[in-house]
């Protein structure tokens, strides 16, 4: 099939609260997944950053600065920013330029160093910004937009905190068997039930933690896997990086406000649906295809709205999903088999590859307990702030 | 801060929002320079008050205290404040804002009606920042 990259190489440095820098991280997830495909840094002909807006001016040019890091060799350099989207944005740029026969190997990296507790938007009087406006004319901090939903969720659905729960016992007891995952414990609901409330009715234990973290990976051209003997690489097949449809109804992180729907009638489906959609449609998959799915669950109850938005289930039916064990190992539909944000927390540019990674391991058989038997085809699903979507399909 | 974003008092203190003549679009916060609806191409907007009472969509409050720009007295013992979604009918818009003080998720339900009315966001020794706040009317869905 056209329009197929090769995933040579995955690589992640541990996710945690190690206090270095974010360079530090990038470099090292980069030489883990140089070293995973066998490549040279000088074999890359281009290097694509993920930028992180938290580690000061390095950060805006995230391309350059690990392209120094590992050593100036004169590779073709791109850096991108789109929120949480920012990962699968840098490996939709990968594709592109290796499609457009620009360059045969791209290294993809995307690290950052967490401040501590809620994220927050940057300093000054900034009243044109809408993520500035939202904490300081409401204080509404991204647990309280995940409050929201899941209060929804619980009013349309019949969702209840014990589901929620167990979204987070899952991912935890799957995070226990993975080496990169900063949380390596497992969780009981009675512990997340006995956690302090955060944002009605979400506890502690039921939203992700920010970290530190590192994800890369090296992609190239069919045929230049083919002449390095990779006869049968993962392949991405699809990369959605869509935008909502005007006007977007639900209510979402940063906005004060949805889109008034007085004068033109939404599309059917949410922007999250849109996402998943996009990513089916470029791919020739559907969701009965996969084999697997890792999606942003930054929070608990936003993972069972994925079920829904991937077509996993019908529209109401993510709870139900949960306790037929489709979605647990064993099941119908893993997912999030890597332990998710609920088990590595948010290291925001690096959490999109680090899902393709997870995904990488799974297809080729090399994911240890985690394993999905026969894994074949796979798919991310998250959504950057101010309307980045990010989905990628890859397949074996 | 946001200026025009409300304006009035007692039961005249309403949200302000604009449309557009075009199409009729509303926005809030207030869309001035162009229409954002992608099959218009007007650029006028006129102000308009949106409508005092619509449905609780959704609710949550913030049990840990922000971090800036969020004004706090960190001296104080933190007190939660319950934020509030709340769908108009006639615009069919939903809009986020802070419900009165005192009023807790245990005083809401989804569905149930609220109307909108001034309140105080922070105020220090120089200046009162005012902004609107969500007071449920006691009518439930
Ligand atoms: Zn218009």
């Amino acid at each position: 099939m056209t329009g197929e990259v090769a995933v040579l190489g995955a690589g992640m440095h541990p996710w945690g609260k190690w206090g270095r820098g974010f360079v530090e991280y990038g470099v090292a997830a980069a030489r883990a997944a140089l070293a995973d495909a066998g490549l040279e840094w000088r074999d890359v002909g281009s290097i694509v950053g993920a930028d992180t807006v938290r580690g000061g001016y390095p950060g805006y040019v995230a391309g350059a600065t690990f392209a120094k890091a590992l050593g100036w060799q004169g590779a073709r350099v791109a850096s991108v920013y789109a929120a949480c989207a920012s990962g699968a944005q840098a490996v939709a740029a990968a594709r592109a330029q290796i499609l457009a026969g620009l360059a045969d190997v791209v290294l993809v990296v995307g690290a950052d160093a967490a401040p501590k507790g809620f994220f927050r938007p940057a300093g000054g009087d900034r009243p044109d910004d809408p993520d500035w406006l939202r904490f300081r004319v409401l204080g509404a901090t991204n647990p309280t937009y995940f409050g929201l939903y899941a209060r929804r969720r619980m009013a349309v659905h019949g969702d209840t905190v014990e589901d929620f729960a167990q979204v987070k016992v899952k991912n935890a007891a799957l995070g226990a068997l993975n080496p990169y995952a900063r949380y390596r414990k497992r969780v009981s609901a009675e512990e997340v039930a006995a956690s302090a409330v955060v944002a009605d009715p979400l506890r502690l234990l039921d939203i992700c933690a920010t970290s530190d973290g590192g994800a890369a990976l090296v992609l190239s051209s069919m045929e230049f896997a083919r002449r390095r003997g990779v006869a049968e690489p993962v392949r991405i097949r699809a990369v959605s990086t869509v935008t909502p449809t005007y006007p977007n109804t639900v209510l979402d992180l940063p906005d004060i406000a949805t889109d008034s729907a007085a004068a033109v009638e939404p599309a059917d489906g949410t922007f999250r649906a849109s996402i998943a959609r996009a990513a089916y449609e470029e791919a020739g998959v559907g969701p009965e295809d996969l084999s697997l799915a890792e999606v942003y669950d930054l929070s608990t109850a936003l993972e069972l709205q994925w079920y829904e938005d991937l077509a996993l289930c019908a529209e109401g039916e993510g709870a139900k999903l949960l306790r037929e064990g489709a979605t647990a190992p064993g099941g119908r539909i893993p997912v999030n088999t890597s332990g998710g944000l609920a088990s590595f927390g948010e290291a925001v540019p690096a959490q999109a590859i680090a899902q393709v990674c997870e995904l990488t391991w799974q297809l080729r058989g090399d994911a240890g307990a985690r394993q999905v038997e026969h894994a074949r085809v796979g798919i991310t699903a998250n959504q950057g702030l101010f309307g980045h979507g990010s989905a990628v399909i890859t397949v074996r | 801060m946001v200026t025009g974003w409300f304006a009035g008092e007692g039961d005249d203190f309403t949200l302000l929002g604009t449309r557009c003549s075009a199409c009729g679009s509303v926005f809030f916060p207030r869309e001035d320079s162009h229409c954002r609806n992608p099959g218009c191409d007007s650029g006028d907007l006129a102000e308009i008050p949106l409508s005092r009472r619509g449905r609780v969509w959704s609710y949550t409050d913030s049990r840990y205290r922000p971090p800036s720009p969020y004004v706090t007295v960190p001296e104080l013992p933190w007190e939660p404040y319950t934020l509030i979604a709340v769908e108009l009918a006639a615009e069919r818009i939903v809009v986020l804002g802070q419900a009165v003080p005192g009023v807790t998720v245990a005083d809401l339900a989804v569905g149930a009606e609220v109307e909108v009315v001034p309140g105080v966001l922070h105020e220090d020794g120089e200046t009162i920042w005012t902004t609107w706040h969500w007071r449920p009317t006691g009518v439930t869905a």
